[in-house]
């Protein structure tokens, strides 16, 4: 019954935390663009939390720089169980242009486990709504 | 007594990782430090890689607000070496998507000011806002954030009538709009009470530290490189360099809506004289040997690109001043004797774009007359075994 309703909550209102790690910015600021109103997901519940203690979904944009992974690691793991991690964007799937480069890692799955991808150079805000409709589908 | 406090690389403040550390007494902050490295992903050197061509993808890639600067400031001086000049319409079609390019990073930095002064209906209003230009850059060029609409010698795509009539349509929603924004920013008095007389850069001081772009403007100094040294189409429209001379977070406010304003105004003069003719010009797949500097101004400030050539299709050195890393120093002298609650606000304000700013230097004395040339293969290397040396801090223990 209590499991029913955690469950129940966290497909009603996850909270997202926002990780850079070592994006452009340009898949971030889709992913601002998809909580403010023209794409609004904060209908599905979803709200963008300041710290990781407080969030279920880890959305991280960019290649992993080698200065960033050790942080990473840390925040991932002050995510509360069960936590949820989605990789926006190209480079946080493969390392997109910068692959090759000395300081990148090349890909977000490289350090913590991914649960969910959504392509594009950079995601469109719309493929980021799809992207986390689709994850609390699977929960 | 003095206390540490480190803010960053993962802070709510902070919308890019970087570690800045305060030294406060009570509540008043003593001295800044920022340290930067956590976005450094090794752009130049990935550069010496490619080909022109496929630089301009590269260089959009720097930064993915200003990312159409990079490229313009790129291919600028790719053309110079080259020597080739391309068509007018071609370059009316380049700065016309770098004024709407302006635009949007302008809004969203109104909404991010709004948001750190605790005024989130004005964040929520602005990025509104934003996707009327989002979708103007979408229908131009087919992307809403890296747009590649650059090609060496020209744009890629062609502009008709209809996407004319709609920008003239859009600009006239977002010029009523901003309108509204100035009067909010400069009059709503909750507002301008936040944000007044807080992160002061007096106009000496904007002078000594080389501030540049909005910031440096919002101190009384009127610099920008469109009316200093007038490149491309600049020098045959007609607008206004704002300035302002409070010296504060209000001023940078004042001057971006401003800005705005006189945006607005360039590319209904863009859209009212864009010539006939060709788009792109043919070029050669190689460059002559030479350096070039090209300068431009982002929507930050101003963006300076330095490349060199040795005469293959690649380039032999790409080196990136973005405007952020010139205003860093002005940031640490707006955040002395400020208050800890104003951090964010004043990091804020000189619309702090910290991928643009990680770049790497090497510091060797300029008498030794010492040179050095450095492999992506060694800088590899040394990557690989300073971060297996580190060992891998995990959480903190607490204490209690």
């Amino acid at each position: 019954m209590l499991k029913k309703l955690a469950r129940w909550s966290r497909i009603k209102s996850p909270w997202i935390l926002h990780l850079n790690s070592g994006a452009c910015n340009a898949c971030d600021i889709e992913i601002v663009a998809a909580l403010t109103p023209r794409f609004d997901v904060e209908r599905f519940g979803i709200l963008l939390k300041a710290t990781p203690r407080h969030a279920d979904v880890l959305v991280a944009s960019g290649p992993v720089t080698r200065q960033m992974r050790d942080r990473i690691i840390r925040i991932y793991e002050q995510t509360p169980d069960p936590k949820f991690v989605i990789a926006v964007g190209a480079c946080a799937m493969s390392g997109c242009v910068y692959r090759g480069a000395y300081n990148i890692l090349g890909g977000l799955d490289q350090v913590i486990p991914v649960n969910m991808y959504v392509p594009g150079c950079p995601a469109r805000p719309d493929a980021i709504v799809d992207g986390v409709v689709k994850l609390l589908g699977k929960l | 007594m003095k206390f540490q406090i480190p803010i960053g690389p993962q802070h709510p403040a902070l919308k890019e990782p970087i570690s800045l550390r305060m030294t406060v007494e009570g509540e008043v902050i003593v001295d800044a430090d920022i340290r930067l490295g956590y976005n450094h992903r090794g752009v130049e050197k990935v550069a010496e890689e490619k080909n022109w061509t496929q630089n301009l993808y590269l260089s959009e890639r720097i930064c993915g607000i200003c990312s159409h600067s990079h490229s313009t400031c790129y291919v600028q001086g790719v053309e110079k070496l080259m020597d080739i000049a391309p068509p007018p319409r071609g370059m009316y079609i380049r700065y016309l998507v770098s004024e709407l390019e302006r635009v949007h990073s302008h809004l969203l930095w109104l909404g991010v000011a709004g948001h750190e002064a605790g005024f989130d209906s004005f964040f929520m209003y602005t990025w509104r806002d934003r996707e009327v230009v989002m979708d103007l850059l979408e229908m131009i060029t087919g992307n809403r954030v890296h747009y590649a609409i650059n090609a060496v010698g020209g744009v890629r795509r062609d502009l008709d009538d209809l996407q004319k009539a709609k920008v003239l349509e859009g600009v006239k929603i977002l010029r009523e709009r901003s309108v509204y924004y100035f009067r909010i920013g400069a009059s709503e008095p909750s507002f301008v009470a936040r944000i007044a007389g807080v992160g002061v850069l007096p106009l000496e001081k904007a002078v000594a530290l080389c501030a540049v772009g909005p910031t440096a403007r919002a101190s009384g100094w009127a610099r920008d490189v469109r009316k200093e040294d007038p490149y491309a189409v600049y020098g045959e429209l007609e607008f206004d360099v704002p300035t302002a001379d409070t010296c504060d977070v209000l001023g940078r406010v004042v001057v971006r809506v401003k800005e705005l304003l006189e945006s607005y105004k360039l590319i209904e003069q863009m859209i009212h004289k864009l010539p006939e003719g060709p788009i792109a010009a043919k070029v050669p797949r190689k460059a002559k040997p030479g350096e070039v500097v090209s300068r431009y101004e982002a929507p930050r400030g101003e963006n300076l690109h330095y490349i060199k050539s040795n005469g293959t299709d690649k380039p032999e050195r790409l080196k990136v001043r973005a405007p952020t890393l010139a205003n860093y120093p002005a940031t640490v002298e707006m955040l002395r004797s400020g208050f800890i609650a104003d951090i964010p606000l004043i990091f804020a304000a000189i619309d702090p774009c910290i991928c643009c700013a990680e770049r790497a230097v090497v510091l060797t004395s300029a008498r030794s007359g010492e040179e050095s040339i450095v492999r992506l293969g060694d800088l590899r290397r040394q990557a690989l075994e300073r971060h297996q040396k580190a060992p891998l801090k995990r959480n903190a223990v607490w204490p209690f």
